[in-house]
């Protein structure tokens, strides 16, 4: 029996011959294409619109910060982009990564000319990751303060936050000071490389 | 005369049927709306960045703090993306019994989106009488998990325990008699499938009663028919999902199309709207409140036949049992090592996605490795639903964006996350 997911990533991979650098399956069956940033928009068009992919709905939009990704191994670029799309007419997923071009200023394309959907969601990956979308008709701040500084979801901005806020009675308003208490880290991030976790979950 | 121009209005962000803390600043042309631009971000806490910080496990209750009316699904798929990357197997019980409990989450959700609904458009009664019956479910997330709203029952590997055998009673008090007692406790006597299931035995006759006042009721079809109307093409194109999306007449639910737990073996119907207006939207969650009530019956039915584990049996993701670790040396390091380090998944990355009352609320998990989520980010129905309230209230009056915001079944806990 052939695997269905073969023939979607043969499909996917000769459609996306120009734009995709990579199209994989991994173990636990999905499907993931990498899409070149500079030819990421032709690469979504035909995504969107080729009728045996048709992937119509957009269903969300994550940036990922790989700085500190295992230690700080990873060989991408630090910032990443993750589409998660869903095709109702073939009722199928596919994941789609995009790295930003850019140190100082991490870019990558505007889909919010095929989804409508992505204007917002991008709008929050920016507020978030401080990543910009070329071509985003209105691209603010969407869940953080207003006159908020800095990109939260960063790895190296401190889960404390940089300011806080407070009522101050002599000046009889609310105003805003550096962060008083320090961060504390009750449980440290450890891997484990031993054999317990080789076959965890395998067993039983 | 004087040159008419629109105006900018601010509307919320503490206005009583903005659903919390939703602030637009809408530009209007007399009483017409022009256009929206909500303002979110009023409650954004930073789930996905605490998580980042933390362990797996230890996210699981901010799941519930998201969607804070549908508490449950959200922790399933924050746990099933943990699953999925473990390969752990979940007990065909622990399945079943989180498909219940995730029904009675729907018919939690849309209860209280009914009653918000109604009263902000001007039907206070229906609200009453929906917190009666969310009292009682709330009672059953008492009963398993010991909170009524915020529970952290499901864990990686099941859920946290058993049904349990008796349900909580009322007691006599200087403010209840023996004979209101005994009232109260009257589906109490027996375990809590007893009780849930003298629920549904009464349940549709509940939701009879807020059709007859609802459905055919004049003001409150002129308040919803055609108002917030979406195309089927339109509704996929702006990312909708779950009711939003069925109200515009798509047929698609992922309990039906991607079946996720015991969802295959289940008998239900799937409702679809046709106009894809506010009266669709309504009368599609009022239904699914009916099929969640027949599937909570079916789960009690092979809940009561079928005994069995409701944890997986790995010790390296679920607690040993008190017993055990109690007198086994391995299981109390398995335990103590549970519950300070926790456990290491395996590096990759995975979406999985529940049909939440909302939509589809899913879950991007990436790991590296490590006993912490590198990456955790939550997908909310109700931010794409948002997103388009620009769209859907163009050209309509003010007070039809109140109609409009209760027909999207907005909550901020898991728009600003």
């Amino acid at each position: 029996m052939t695997d269905p997911n073969d023939s979607l990533r043969a499909l996917l991979a000769e459609k996306l011959r120009d734009a995709a650098t990579a199209v994989t399956v991994d173990r636990l069956g999905q499907i993931q294409v990498d899409l070149a940033r500079e030819r990421m928009i032709a690469g979504f068009e035909i995504i969107r619109q080729d009728s045996q992919l048709a992937y119509g709905q957009f269903i969300d939009l994550s940036g990922v910060d790989y700085a500190d990704y295992q230690d700080g191994a990873s060989a991408h670029p630090r910032f990443g982009v993750v589409y998660q799309l869903l095709s109702l007419r073939h009722n199928r997923r596919l994941r789609v990564r995009v790295f930003a071009t850019g140190e100082e200023l991490p870019t990558v394309a505007s889909v919010a000319g095929i989804w409508p959907v992505a204007n917002w969601f991008e709008r929050e990956a920016f507020d978030l990751f401080g990543i910009i979308f070329e071509g985003h008709p209105d691209l603010r701040r969407i869940l953080t303060d207003y006159g908020f500084i800095g990109h939260p979801m960063r790895k190296d901005f401190p889960l404390n936050g940089r300011v806080e806020v407070l009522y101050d009675e002599a000046q009889q308003r609310v105003r805003y000071q550096p962060v008083t208490i320090e961060n504390r880290v009750t449980v440290p991030r450890v891997v484990r490389h031993d054999h317990r976790y080789e076959h965890a979950g395998e067993e039983d | 005369m004087a040159e008419i121009r629109n105006y900018t209005m601010n509307f919320g962000p503490q206005h009583p049927s903005a659903h919390g803390v939703l602030r637009l600043v809408m530009e209007m042309d007399g009483e017409v709306i022009q256009r929206v631009d909500p303002h979110i971000g009023l409650l954004h806490r930073g789930t996905e960045k605490l998580a980042e910080s933390k362990p797996f496990n230890h996210s699981i209750g901010y799941m519930d703090r998201l969607d804070y009316v549908s508490m449950m699904c959200n922790e399933h798929a924050y746990v099933m993306a943990i699953e999925k990357l473990l390969g752990v197997e979940v007990p065909i019980r622990a399945q079943y019994i989180r498909v219940m409990f995730d029904e009675i989450t729907r018919i939690l959700n849309h209860l209280m989106w009914l009653g918000a609904h109604g009263l902000d458009i001007g039907a206070m009664t229906v609200f009453l009488y929906c917190f009666r019956e969310r009292e009682d479910l709330m009672d059953c997330y008492e009963a398993v998990s010991g909170t009524r709203m915020h529970a952290t029952y499901y864990r990686p590997g099941g859920v946290y325990r058993d049904l349990p055998t008796a349900m909580p009673k009322y007691e006599t008090s200087k403010w209840h008699n023996e004979k209101e007692v005994a009232r109260l406790n009257a589906h109490r006597e027996g375990s809590l499938l007893d009780f849930i299931e003298a629920f549904t035995d009464r349940f549709p006759g509940c939701v009879d009663d807020y059709e007859t006042l609802l459905t055919e009721n004049r003001i409150w079809k002129q308040r919803t028919v055609g108002i917030g109307v979406v195309s089927p093409e339109r509704a996929e194109a702006l990312g909708f999902t779950g009711p939003m999306l069925r109200g515009s007449g798509v047929e698609w639910d992922l309990r039906r199309k991607q079946p996720y737990e015991v969802y295959d073996e289940l008998d239900f119907q799937i409702p679809v709207g046709v106009n894809g207006d506010c009266y669709d939207r309504y009368l599609v969650r009022v239904e699914e409140m009916r099929q969640a009530n027949a599937i909570v019956r079916q789960c009690i039915r092979w809940l009561r036949d079928n005994p069995g584990p409701v944890m997986a049996d790995d010790h390296k993701v679920t607690p040993p049992s008190r017993e055990e670790m109690k007198d086994d040396m391995e299981a109390l390091i398995h335990h103590f090592k549970l519950f300070t380090e926790g456990y290491s998944v395996p590096e990759g990355e995975v979406y999985a996605a529940v049909e939440a009352p909302k939509g589809e609320f899913g879950a991007y998990l990436v790991s590296d490795g490590a006993n912490k989520p590198y990456r955790l980010k939550l997908r909310a129905p109700g931010f794409a639903h948002l997103a388009a309230l620009d769209e859907m209230s163009r050209g309509h009056m003010l007070s039809d964006m109140v109609a409009i915001i209760g027909t999207q079944d907005i909550v901020f806990g898991e728009i600003d996350r």
